[in-house]
């Protein structure tokens, strides 16, 4: 963290607050699970508290490329598209268990990602997120165009798996909170893992390449293959998102593979704050609760979406949870 | 006869790809240039060029001709334009070049809620003027006058922004803008004023396209969001920054993707996706691309 000797510089609140962070950074993982834990129970309906989960995970892998390597993707939909496609054909076309085509969907958009990583890469700079823009938007057209199995414009409809089969649990999805804590299951498992692959010396190289390209080289990075093998990750990561998405939904709608929904993991992010660990998910949370309720008020919210994301980028680049780490230790 | 189809049938395909890569290449002029002298990706390029659309149908509600329109609509974007250098992107300079894209992307945004408010959600027809109206034959068959035109003003916009970069001292200035900005703000040359007029031009280029095109294509809020991809993919294609690039990959790409709504229909919009990735696999900078530009 960024809190090298806190207790030197700052004085009263600060300073527990300051501790507060660092104990929060030491353990990161604990502190997200433990918040998105007690999480249902502070909103006025589930539905909007799985919802934050998913997208929450889906920016989370997202910010893997953006925040920590510091590569702007803008074809993160189609990774989160293809996870649920993949997850939702195998469940309506294959009769499969929900938990193997939860696999097929992360691995689906992990395969994705492999593809459209290898040509991406070979660009560099602003082109990269020109070109996973567009291979993202050749994705949509291609699923578009596979209407027997897609559902083509209607989207794929009947993803349901309601009775989750467990032995000796009477688990059932049509449960909000029962839902909320199906998705949390693995929401836990993947926040976990993310921690554990930047905290490895792989994490390290990822932001060596943020911060360098060329001294990462010099210093022997494989640059080509570290680029590529976090782009897949991130892939896996955001098809995970993709597949519990479909259940969550029971259907899967096509503009999930637009190339907007890729910006909604840029807005995420950046509203939270990029290369954070909580940044994705406090930037899902702020993004969809605004969403819930200035759909209320107005059916022009594309607007404040908009005006939002202008605003963040001129004053507040750094995010919610970035601007607030600076503002604790300072 | 190739492929089962009648020779007069593919040149006349062939015609309707150039009508259509000329749309591209105006898209990918406006894109290029303002990328070339400001490494600013317009994620809003799209957008502009739905504005210029829009633009079109209430000017000439307004003023009832339809070459008039033609005439105003440029400047009216163009205007959009430096309003959002000035007041949104040049803030945002040396602030690395992923800002200025997201920034755009953000203001694609605003831009397509505006226009869904003051004209509503529907679309909206836009007729070409009585005198390009019916078909020409241009030898191998009868072709739409409309479109003829679309290519011939592209012909002819893409000579005389050709001849301003090379000719004149403005384009020296700016061509040398793209080379050096620093050594030519030493030479006593504001060169931020050049970046504010090249981005009005950028976005008043993406104007045009989207007026010519509106009798072509039909008119709606969101009609400049898949015209983005298009621009992209043709800029990549041809190479960042290089305006010969634009203009061989915009008709190209048109050419390409008419042809294939030809010989497979379901194919047509993933084909240029194809061109694109084989240009990224063989010649990753683009066509005419430099190799140092792409940092």
């Amino acid at each position: 963290m960024t809190l090298a000797n806190p207790q030197e510089e700052l004085k009263g609140s600060g300073r527990r607050l300051a501790g507060v962070v660092a104990l929060m950074a030491r353990h990161r993982v604990l502190a997200v699970l433990g918040f998105l834990l007690v999480f249902p129970f502070l909103l006025p309906y589930e539905a909007l508290a799985v919802n934050i989960l998913i997208y929450g995970l889906f920016a989370l892998g997202f910010n893997l490329v953006f925040g920590y390597m510091g590569v702007l993707s803008f074809g993160h939909a189609a990774f989160f598209g293809l996870g649920s496609y993949a997850t939702g054909i195998v469940i309506v076309h294959y009769g499969m268990h929900w938990f193997p085509a939860i696999l097929v969907g992360a691995v689906a958009a992990g395969l994705g990602a492999a593809v459209i990583g290898a040509l991406a890469i070979r660009t560099r700079g602003i082109y990269f997120a020109m070109v996973t823009l567009a291979l993202s938007q050749c994705v949509y057209y291609l699923v578009y165009q596979l209407e027997d199995l897609s559902g083509g414009e209607n989207g794929l409809r009947g993803v349901d798996v309601y009775d989750l089969g467990l032995p000796g649990l009477e688990l059932t999805l049509l449960d909000p909170l029962t839902k909320y804590y199906f998705v949390f299951v693995f929401v836990a498992l993947a926040v976990w893992l993310f921690s554990r692959i930047l905290a490895s010396p792989f994490g390290a190289v990822l932001e060596a390449l943020r911060e360098n390209e060329d001294r990462a080289r010099a210093c022997g990075t494989n640059v080509a293959l570290s680029k590529w093998l976090a782009f897949v990750i991130s892939g896996l990561f955001c098809g995970l998102a993709g597949s519990l998405n479909a259940i969550h939904l029971t259907i899967v709608p096509i503009e999930s593979l637009h190339y907007h929904t890729s910006g909604l993991a840029v807005m995420m992010s950046l509203l939270g704050g990029m290369g954070t660990f909580f940044g994705p998910f406090v930037g899902a949370l702020t993004f969809l609760v605004l969403e819930d309720v200035i759909t209320l008020v107005t059916v022009h919210w594309q607007l404040f979406v908009g005006a939002l994301f202008v605003f963040f980028i001129l004053f507040l680049p750094r995010g919610i949870w970035g601007s607030f780490l600076r503002w604790a230790s300072r | 006869m190739i492929g089962g189809f009648p020779i007069e049938l593919l040149a006349l395909q062939l015609f309707t790809g150039l009508a259509l890569g000329s749309v591209f290449v105006l898209l990918a002029v406006g894109l290029s240039l303002i990328f070339g002298l400001l490494t600013v990706v317009n994620f809003a390029h799209g957008a502009f060029y739905m504005l210029g659309a829009y633009a079109g149908v209430f000017f000439i509600g307004y003023l009832g001709n339809f070459w008039l329109t033609l005439a105003v609509v440029p400047f009216a974007v163009g205007a959009v334009g430096l309003g959002v250098e000035r007041w949104l992107v040049r803030p945002l300079y040396g602030r690395g070049i992923d800002y200025p894209l997201m920034l755009t992307f953000g203001l694609a945004y605003i831009l397509v809620e505006v226009v869904r408010i003051l004209f509503g959600a529907e679309g909206m027809p836009f007729d070409a003027p009585d005198a390009l109206m019916g078909a020409v034959n241009i030898g191998v068959g009868y072709f739409p006058a409309y479109r003829l035109f679309v290519i011939a003003a592209t012909a002819v916009l893409v000579v005389a922004l050709w001849l301003f970069l090379e000719k004149t001292s403005y384009g020296l200035v700016i061509r040398a803008g793209a080379r050096d900005s620093e050594i030519v703000r030493v030479l006593g040359i504001d060169i931020s004023l050049v970046w504010l007029v090249v981005f009005g031009l950028g976005t008043a280029v993406a104007g045009l396209a989207g007026v010519l095109s509106a009798p072509m294509r039909s008119v709606f809020p969101d009609m400049g969001t898949t015209v983005l991809v298009e621009a992209f993919v043709v800029t990549v294609v041809g190479g960042m920054g290089s305006l010969a690039g634009a203009v061989v990959a915009g008709l190209l790409v048109g050419v390409v993707v008419s042809m294939t709504s030809l010989f497979a229909p379901a194919m047509a919009e993933v084909s240029m996706f194809a061109l694109m990735a084989l240009v990224l696999l063989v010649r990753p900078q683009g066509l005419f691309g430099k190799k140092g530009l792409m940092g």
